[in-house]
């Protein structure tokens, strides 16, 4: 294990990590729904 | 340029982990946009007045670029630190799209080679191992997790810029219909969703760069305490390229990402072709079209659930089950995929996460195998394992197919002579993972482990 502090306590900002994660949680929710999608045609189509 | 530097973006303390996934994913996701390129295909093909294999081209010139610059490049990212590359990358990426538009909108197929292919090529590959081995140094406990949700956005970006791209092609020209069989966008609409994308992408993966840090005590990698491998390995890369262990995991990437292609490449006709009697198929062709898009879930999803599962059961053992298993289903598919639409998905599925979890798992077994100090270096070296394999297994399977007929007008038993070949490449990757063992401690680096060494005990008595 390395000297630096790696683990989970941490004194940054809770709402600046969902901020960053938003950031690319919404673009990767919005690509999936749109594959879910076309990927339901499989069942359907 | 200092703030650019490793030294300039040393955590303090208390900044949270958690924070480096994101500015990692920001640039995967990004660069993902890549395995998207085909939405472009008919409209470019038109633009230029050209074929496919002319405008195919551009995709491979940007594969063979993300191969070449991460090896060359490899040492470069790992020694100017992570928002340097993310910075070099984004301006590539960017710059890419930019050329490859103004070739677009003058009619000039080189340019776009040229932008697309080599400029955003070459941002591929910084981008790619850019933020891999700081993820590895943040996540020492659970390095196949951490590398596993950068690298399940390189899967994901794809699933963005399909309909993301051709949302803007629909802005810009509205008489383009996504939907449409054959629709094709003007050039004028072409090159501004180009440059929209750029500049999108920039912007985005400036971000990542703005966000990433190295942890504390990172700043300088000649004072920096590594984590060595299993056995205490600690291997700069112009010594792991010279070691066994990096041409066996060579040849296992090779295979594995060989392997997945195989049916990647066909996958829309070959499952047309799994289902037709007398000249016709059972599955549509807009069902053909969804099994695509539950291969890219396969594809994304399994790089995270694998990759993060080898930090539980180990790295060998996790490529025991991607090629061994991945074998044994390849075979089934071959001998009884036509028996069932549901046999035929469920086997493809697992066998795609499992190419993609061979992507994500790779960092964490360099680093088992030789420690994080230039362990970015490493595995930009290993990927061109991946451009061979992007190369070979089209190359393989649209040899073999060749012989019998055209994908689209094939049956299942068509298929069974690539699918079989298919099960030889993954037993040569199996019985190549059985070899790897630890690394000699001929090829460690002395003066950095008895460094290291050194800095690890004297932590432990500051901490008594």
């Amino acid at each position: 294990m390395s000297s630096h502090d790696t683990s989970d306590t941490t004194t940054t900002s809770p709402a600046l990590v969902a901020l960053a994660w938003a950031l690319v949680g919404i673009p990767l929710a919005y690509g999936l729904w749109q594959t879910l999608v076309k990927a339901s045609a499989l069942f359907t189509g | 340029m200092s703030r650019l530097d490793k030294s300039a973006i040393v955590a303090g303390p208390g900044y949270s982990r958690w924070l480096i996934p994101p500015a990692a994913l920001a640039v995967h996701l990004s660069i993902g946009q890549v395995y998207a390129f085909s939405v472009f295909k008919n409209s470019l093909v038109e633009s230029f007045d050209t074929s496919l294999t002319a405008i195919g081209w551009v995709f491979s010139i940007a594969i063979v670029m993300l191969g070449l610059s991460a090896a060359v490049l490899g040492t470069w990212v790992e020694r100017s630190g992570p928002r340097k590359a993310m910075l070099a990358s984004a301006l590539c990426w960017g710059l890419g799209f930019m050329v490859g538009s103004a070739g677009i909108a003058t009619g000039q197929l080189w340019l776009l080679y040229l932008g697309y292919g080599v400029i955003g090529g070459i941002g591929l590959g910084i981008g790619y191992i850019s933020p891999v081995s700081t993820l590895i140094k943040w996540f020492p406990d659970r390095p196949g997790l951490a590398t596993g949700m950068a690298i399940m956005g390189f899967g994901g970006g794809a699933l963005i810029a399909s309909p993301l791209s051709n949302k803007l092609m629909a802005v810009y020209d509205p008489d383009f219909v996504s939907t449409e069989p054959g629709a094709v966008a003007s050039a004028s609409a072409l090159a501004s969703t180009f440059v929209t994308l750029g500049i999108v992408y920039t912007v985005f993966m400036l971000i990542g760069a703005a966000l990433v840090r190295v942890p504390p005590g990172h700043g300088d990698d000649s004072t920096a305490e590594h984590s060595p491998g299993t056995n205490g390995a600690l291997v700069r890369a112009s010594k792991a390229i010279r070691t066994p262990q990096f041409w066996f995991l060579w040849v296992v990437l090779f295979c594995n990402v060989t392997a997945g292609i195989g049916i990647l490449e066909q996958a829309a006709p070959m499952i047309q072709d799994f289902f037709r009697e007398g000249g016709d198929s059972s599955v549509t062709a807009a069902a053909a079209g969804g099994f695509v898009g539950v291969l890219s879930l396969a594809n994304m999803l399994g790089r995270f659930v694998w990759s993060s599962l080898s930090d539980r059961i180990g790295r060998k053992p996790t490529y025991v089950m991607y090629l061994g298993v991945g074998l044994v289903l390849y075979l089934l598919l071959a001998l009884f995929g036509s028996s069932s639409t549901f046999v035929f998905v469920a086997l493809a599925v697992v066998i795609i996460s499992y190419y993609g979890g061979g992507f994500a798992t790779v960092p964490a077994y360099l680093k088992d195998l030789f420690g994080t100090l230039e362990v970015g270096a490493i595995h930009g070296r290993l990927l061109t394992a991946w451009a061979a394999a992007g190369v070979a297994g089209p190359l393989i399977v649209n040899g073999i197919l060749d012989t019998v007929g055209e994908p689209g007008n094939l049956v299942a038993a068509d298929y069974r002579p690539a699918l079989l070949t298919m099960v030889g490449v993954l037993a040569i990757g199996f019985v190549a993972n059985l070899m790897i063992k630890p690394v000699s401690e001929d090829h460690f680096d002395h003066d950095a482990h008895a460094a290291n060494e050194d800095r690890i005990s004297t932590r432990k008595e500051a901490v008594r």
